[in-house]
């Protein structure tokens, strides 16, 4: 098989483009546009979600992500920066060192992924994966699930419970 | 050359690398519980990645789901604190919050 296949090229695509989106969130120098950079990255890689044959996780990455906690982001900014010093609201600090290490461990980690030798199966063609996963859940991982619920309450109480503002003893 | 496991596995890695970066450099709370998000996002790649191409199994994007519950868990109280510290401080600089330096 010579040349690209269109799934190939597609693939490059939306990798370049979470990847330019991540780089967007680590440089930027406002943190607006950081936040706007964080919503084009959770948009790629629920992408490379739908090229990995997982269509429910991609479509929950969009909701929770995207839908959920970008734009409880996007309040804790415009609540938390006069939007008039917006400018340099975003300051970073020993960015060389921080250069060094990523680099250095970003070139460790891609020698091994490359070099070492992966347990492969080959991959089945996609199949619609919501049924196996609603089974999962309630069969094999019940307990993970469960317990899931309960720190989901436990978050939504202790996040109600650090945002209230104190009530006055009377 | 094909779409295959190292070619994910080096986007996720780019990603990590990109949201350590975040979490070492920036002095806004908020800029880094975004790292943080970037480093979940990359784990979630892997965790699809192997189960795709490593086990042929699902069990790898349950774990994802797990993954992003307990990242939208974070996000809720990590931001319900750097509100907290807003009202305290009147700044998210984290190096303004040395109250309890000793």
């Amino acid at each position: 098989m010579s040349g690209l296949q269109l799934g190939d090229v597609l693939f490059y695509i939306i990798a370049g483009f979470t990847i330019v989106s991540a780089a967007g969130v680590a440089f930027s120098r406002n943190i607006v546009y950081s936040t706007f950079s964080l919503m084009g990255a959770f948009m790629g890689v629920a992408g490379l979600y739908v090229f990995l044959a997982a269509d429910f996780v991609a479509v929950i990455q969009v909701l929770i992500y995207v839908g959920g906690i970008l734009v409880l982001m996007i309040f804790a900014v415009m609540l938390t920066h006069r939007i008039s010093d917006v400018r340099i609201s975003n300051r970073s600090v020993a960015r060389l060192p921080s250069l060094v290490i990523i680099a250095f461990i970003a070139g460790v980690m891609i020698k091994t992924v490359l070099g070492a030798n992966w347990h492969r199966v080959a991959p089945g063609t996609p199949v619609p994966t919501t049924y196996a996963i609603g089974n999962g859940f309630l069969n094999e991982y019940i307990l993970p699930f469960e317990l899931a619920s309960v720190v989901l309450l436990a978050a939504l109480i202790g996040a109600v419970v650090l945002s209230r503002k104190e009530l006055k003893q009377p | 050359m094909s779409i295959g496991l190292a070619h994910y596995l080096v986007v996720s890695t780019i990603v990590f690398v990109l949201g350590l970066y975040c979490v070492l450099t920036r002095r806004n709370a908020i800029g880094i519980l975004m790292g943080v998000e970037l480093i979940l996002n990359s784990a979630n790649i892997n965790y699809l990645a192997f189960s795709r191409f490593g086990s042929g199994h699902y069990d790898g994007q349950v774990f994802a789901i797990f993954v992003i519950m307990l990242a939208a868990a974070e996000a809720a109280i990590g931001l319900a604190i750097v509100l907290g510290i807003y009202q305290t401080f009147q700044t998210i600089d984290v190096d303004a919050t040395e109250t309890l330096r000793g």
